[in-house]
């Protein structure tokens, strides 16, 4: 679905005027990865680490400064297939108050797909089709400033998906919401890709979100240092916190108890593998009468 | 006391169909060097009430009282108070408006009738309380990073060395790290000034880690104030006001449910860590 190849970005800044030597910043520095259609990718970062600029390139909002970004087999340096990139790939900012322009729901949801030149009974029925993937129908006629963070990242996510793309890439979308609305966004982006075969590229800094993901690449410096399933990544602990970065709490506390000593098979994702893990080894330790719980672990490839 | 609520009740859009009691009959009591959490899902007024502890809103009823003195009280300087108690808005980087760090962190201390010079040297003494390189004074806000731009902009408010350093969301949109450095620079303005710390957070995690007293707040009114612990052990009724524990408080409770003897009021990793280990002693 979307694949680069040696990708490079330098941001160019000329101090003054032209004549001067000018600033660069290497902010995406030789990323090669390979999405395929249907999963769900997480990248994680440091501020600055260059996952916003790399998702930039998803779409052809940037084009990289050396080597290809191709998007559905498309080159994004193509300019004639431009707007079939965009189509195919669409992106969900962090700011929910920049990215929505129409002054009721329906609207704003409809303005992709209008753009697209689709006519106005397909236009119709693609709205409602989003409205109702992303729960929002009761809230159609609604005007956007009424609703919450949560709802109108949902609104921006109803907007991409009117244009029926094959691929949604979210900037950190989460990172000004509230609890719920993290909640309620994740719920919407994880239903899109199981339910409804969109590929997902998810980028943030809240380790949690990422624990359902196919993949995580970790970037740090414009590169990719680390990638791979979630328990493979997060079982460096070490590594992720030298990238400015963590872990989720239940890893860290399996992880510093396994330094202890207690029998912790492999990586700890969720609060309920710690617990059986840890009733596990307690029975044991106790005698091994009770009945010992299963505890699965994805296979590590 | 430092600041005492009374009875505060707000209202807004009175006597209209969209009349809403924002707050209901609050009453706190805080003192002098306490590190207050206060929690609450986005509409439960945790924001109207901390612009109440510095006289941004003026209650519909009940007194505001700062160190005894009601600050709606006839004669009394409401600006007087804003240097006592600073705030931190949410994003508050998006507030620097000068054209260099310098210049803006000058600002409050400016205002406070302060010389140039005395204003100057508070503002570096600001910034280097918050972590901010020496060699950013000049630069415009526009050229920093967001990390940097929030220290400055949290110098701007330290500028005036207030006695309450209130923080709504101080850690919003950083990355890990990023939270960490505020925290701790949050953590050394407590320690070893004794600021008065009010930190408003959804994280339930940096709450249980840092504050020692946790406010909960829902519907406009103060739901639990008590010690972390005794608020996470609340985790059902949390959870009925779209909040939750920390995520070791559910391996917890969890444990404790299979019999395991694990103190489950543990609310961080090092307390979890110690108790789960201890069941292993003997």
């Amino acid at each position: 679905m979307i694949k680069t190849e040696n990708v490079h970005y330098d941001y160019i800044r000329y101090e003054n005027d032209e004549s001067s030597e000018p600033k660069i910043t290497h902010a995406v520095t030789g990323v090669d990865l390979d999405v395929k259609k249907g999963q769900f990718i997480a990248i994680l970062g440091a501020n600055g680490s260059g996952k916003s600029t790399l998702a930039k390139h998803f779409n052809a909002l940037l084009v990289p400064t050396e080597g290809t970004v191709y998007v559905g087999g498309m080159d994004t340096k193509d300019e004639e297939r431009l707007w079939d990139i965009r189509q195919s790939a669409g992106m969900v900012f962090q700011n929910p108050d920049n990215q929505i322009i129409a002054s009721v729901v329906e609207e704003d949801v409809g303005f992709g797909p209008e753009n697209l030149g689709v006519p106005t009974d397909e236009i119709w029925k693609r709205v409602d089709e989003a409205l109702t993937i992303t729960g929002l129908t009761a809230w159609r006629e609604f005007s956007p400033n009424r609703l919450s963070g949560g709802q109108k990242q949902r609104v921006a996510i109803a907007g991409i998906m009117a244009m029926r793309p094959e691929c949604i890439v979210l900037d950190e979308p989460t990172a000004m919401l509230d609890p719920v609305g993290r909640t309620e966004v994740l719920e919407a982006v994880s239903d899109l890709n199981k339910n409804y075969g969109v590929t997902v590229i998810l980028i943030t800094h809240h380790m949690e979100e990422t624990v359902g993901a196919d993949r995580i690449f970790l970037m740090e410096k414009g590169k990719i240092v680390l990638s791979g399933t979630p328990r493979e990544v997060f079982s460096h602990v070490e590594e992720l916190a030298a990238a400015g970065l963590d872990v989720p709490q239940v890893t860290r506390l399996a992880y510093e108890l396994k330094r202890e000593g207690l029998d912790i098979p492999g990586t700890v994702l969720t609060a309920d593998e710690l617990v059986s893990c840890l009733y596990n080894d307690w029975s044991r330790q106790k005698g091994g009468a009770q009945p010992s719980d299963e505890v699965q672990h994805a296979p590590e490839t | 006391m430092l600041l005492k609520l009374e009875n505060v009740t707000y209202q807004y859009n009175i006597g209209t169909p969209g009349e809403v009691t924002a707050l209901e009959n609050i009453c706190l009591d805080i003192d002098r060097g306490e590190y207050i959490g206060l929690i609450g899902h986005t509409g439960s007024g945790k924001s109207t009430l901390i612009q109440h502890l510095n006289g941004l809103i003026r209650p519909t009823s009940g007194r505001v009282l700062f160190e005894g003195e009601d600050i709606w009280g006839e004669g009394y300087s409401r600006q007087q108070l804003r240097f006592h108690v600073g705030l931190v808005f949410q994003y508050p980087e998006h507030q620097l408006f000068e054209t260099d760090v310098i210049t803006d962190v000058c600002f409050g201390p400016k205002n406070m009738g302060l010389s140039a010079e005395e204003a100057k040297e508070r503002a570096a003494a600001a910034l280097r309380a918050a972590g901010a390189e020496e060699d950013i004074y000049e630069k415009s806000p526009f050229e920093l990073s967001g990390g940097q731009k929030r220290r400055v902009a949290i110098a701007g408010v330290l500028a005036m060395e207030p006695d309450v350093l209130i923080l709504d969301e101080p850690t919003a949109g950083l990355d890990p790290r990023g939270r960490k450095e505020i925290l701790t620079l949050i953590d050394d303005l407590h320690a070893s000034r004794g600021m008065t710390i009010i930190l408003v957070s959804h994280s339930m995690e940096d709450v249980a880690d840092h504050a020692g007293r946790l406010i909960v707040m829902n519907k406009g009114k103060t739901a639990f104030d008590a010690v972390p612990k005794e608020v996470f052990a609340h985790y059902k009724e949390l959870e009925a006001m779209q909040l939750s524990a920390p995520q070791v408080t559910y391996v917890m409770h969890a444990l404790k449910e299979r019999g395991l003897p694990v103190d489950i009021n543990a609310s961080t990793v090092a307390e979890a860590k110690e108790s789960i280990l201890k069941c292993y002693e003997r």
